[in-house]
């Protein structure tokens, strides 16, 4: 799952009967033209050009001013919805995160328990997930979450009065998003349920034998066992989140929500490229949150070595 | 089956039978009201699109006192300068070009990379796994100036242009795997009946390729379905909306009154996804579950 190594060169089995070396090669090229024009002028050109519009002054109108600096002194000293930005970011993904993974691994551990119908009951599961990343499930969350939405209509039922909207409130409506992404564990479970056949069952026999109870087997056998994919799921997760948009747009009207409290990283790069015109300050923030990804990623990998068990360790 | 011999053991007294079948009853009532929980929004909205506006906000109950089948024919008229079916239209045309795209451009990508030697192979292939991991947000805007500079915003072909240079590097290294697993032996048969890497890869990978190429369509599919982000930058013009940013529209016009053909739409909206998942569930939850392709 995690095999990212790069392709062996075994040309030796090819030697006699593939062309040369050099008509290979000829090959080759005309095989990844494409992905190499793409490559230069659709990714490494678009990556170093906006490490370059992030050092300018920049509108789509009249050419690009260098600036230094500037982009990230503002930025970091005198932006406070950047700030904000930031912040809603880091709660949402410190929270939202684990939840979803928890969710995702308690599911796949009462799936994996042998039940009947299991395919109806994942896709039950999962079924959310599907929908999830689309504008119908952030407008039905809208309006569940309004001021006579679902969530109050259902309180009425068990007798408290409310005609918050949880979504106007900026106390509660991060928490809206963040329950929109917990509740998109789908895909995340169906990892760790692939993950949990894969753990030999005579370790459990045995541990049974040796008097292990179920909590005993969870932390000494499941756990360790599945922490790979655990982790594989954590740094792929928080990834996806950090880059959270169509449903914080969506729910938040455009705008950011109500005190800015949905305005996570991805919508205020939006609101300031395409909604203020300001390319060189957006490329900055653009690259200031690739570096946050890269470092929490490499974090993640950092720590991972304390508690990432590899079965050939 | 390992899981059953332990079933087995467990099952030996009656004491502990009874246990277990409590326990399963446990089980089965957890994952009834978890399920319910889950669907429970969606089967809300499928059932206040039938129902009166009225209605929606006013009681809790999940079936309509009055049926108003009406509100289908209203959204999919009256969304927008077009009606529903052409966004609806424009999203699976758009969907499918994508697909034609990523299925061409990412195979031959792949058939290099799997089967032909070349000069600076590793170092391609590891820039290929770069790019992956890329956030899409730093190459977005220099990308959207080009394209801008093209005269393309407000056409589809800043979307779908880039699938046909295999941007979506996930599937070619998806892609590679697959192919690492077919045998050489094929090729080299292939190889010494004249066959060139041009006919080795349309006559013997490509057709061998197939089930990586249907994961492929299918994520490809509904990633470009569901994608907002770069259609809400691209696309302003009415006439060339998708659903989602039909929807947006839905949502932004709506006054007190238009809530019942907004979620009209959205189930509508919801439908090809699910019509797609039924169909390939199966190739769905292995694409997720091997390579962990988020669904």
């Amino acid at each position: 799952m995690t095999g990212f190594a790069a392709p062996t060169a075994s040309a030796t089995s090819l030697a006699s009967a593939a062309p040369s070396r050099r008509r290979q090669g000829k090959w080759a090229l005309l095989f990844l033209s494409p992905w190499i024009v793409g490559l230069i002028l659709l990714t490494a050109g678009p990556l170093l050009a906006s490490l370059y519009l992030s050092f300018t002054k920049y509108d789509l109108l009249s050419d690009p001013v260098w600036t230094g600096f500037g982009n990230y002194i503002r930025m970091f000293t005198a932006d406070p919805l950047w700030w904000q930005s930031v912040r809603v970011t880091a709660i949402y993904v410190v929270i939202a995160v684990p939840l979803q993974l928890a969710l995702a691994l308690a599911l796949a551990l009462l799936l994996n328990r042998g039940i009947k119908g299991l395919g109806f009951w994942r896709a039950a599961f999962y079924v959310p997930s599907l929908f999830g990343s689309g504008v119908a499930v952030a407008i039905l969350w809208r309006e569940i979450f309004g001021s006579s939405g679902l969530l109050n209509q259902i309180l009425d039922l068990i007798g408290i009065h409310s005609t918050t909207s949880w979504i106007g409130d900026p106390t509660w409506s991060l928490g809206t998003l963040v329950l929109l992404r917990a509740w998109e564990f789908g895909s995340p479970m169906i990892i760790f349920l692939a993950g949990l056949r894969q753990i030999p069952q005579d370790l459990y026999e045995s541990a049974e034998i040796d008097g292990a109870g179920p909590v005993r087997r969870f932390f000494s056998i499941t756990l360790p066992m599945l922490s790979p994919i655990l982790f594989f799921n954590l740094v792929l997760q928080v990834i996806n989140a950090f880059q959270v948009f169509g449903s914080a747009f969506i729910i938040g009207g455009g705008t950011g929500g109500a005190g800015n409290s949905l305005l996570v990283y991805t919508l205020y790069l939006y609101q300031s490229a395409f909604g203020n015109f300001q390319m060189g300050y957006a490329a900055a923030m653009a690259w200031v949150l690739v570096v946050i990804i890269g470092i929490v990623t490499a974090v993640n990998f950092w720590f991972s070595r304390h508690w990432v068990q590899y079965a050939d360790d | 089956m390992s899981t059953a011999s332990l079933a087995r053991r467990r099952s030996g007294s009656a004491g502990s039978r009874a246990s277990r079948a409590a326990s399963q009853l446990v089980l089965y009532a957890v994952l009834v009201a978890g399920s319910i929980i889950m669907l429970y929004p969606l089967v809300w909205m499928l059932m206040a699109s039938f129902k009166p506006d009225s209605e929606i906000f006013s009681s809790a109950g999940l079936w309509p006192d009055t049926w108003q089948p009406a509100n289908y024919i209203k959204g999919w008229v009256d969304a927008g300068i077009e009606s529903f079916g052409r966004y609806l239209g424009n999203s699976i045309l758009l969907s499918v070009g994508a697909v034609i795209g990523n299925v061409l451009a990412c195979s031959l990508a792949a058939f290099a990379f799997a089967r032909l030697e070349f000069p600076f192979k590793r170092t391609a292939f590891v820039l290929m796994m770069v790019t992956i991991m890329l956030p899409a947000q730093v190459t977005i805007i220099p990308q959207f100036i080009l394209f801008h500079a093209l005269g393309w915003v407000n056409t589809y072909l800043p979307l779908l242009v880039p699938k046909f240079f295999a941007t979506d590097a996930f599937f070619i290294f998806l892609m590679v795997q697959f192919i690492r697993g077919i045998p050489r032996d094929l090729d080299d048969a292939a190889s010494l009946d004249g066959c060139n890497p041009g006919s080795i890869y349309g006559r013997i990978i490509l057709p061998l390729l197939r089930p990586a190429l249907v994961t492929t369509s299918i994520f490809t599919f509904l990633w470009t379905y569901n994608d907002f982000f770069s259609q809400l930058i691209y696309v302003s013009e009415s006439r060339l909306f998708t659903v989602p940013l039909a929807l947006r529209q839905f949502m932004d016009g709506t006054g007190q009154s238009e809530f019942g053909p907004m979620f009209a739409m959205s189930v509508v909206s919801l439908l090809p996804t699910l019509v797609l998942f039924l169909m390939f569930q199966r190739l769905i939850v292995d694409g997720i579950s091997t390579s962990g392709l988020k669904g």
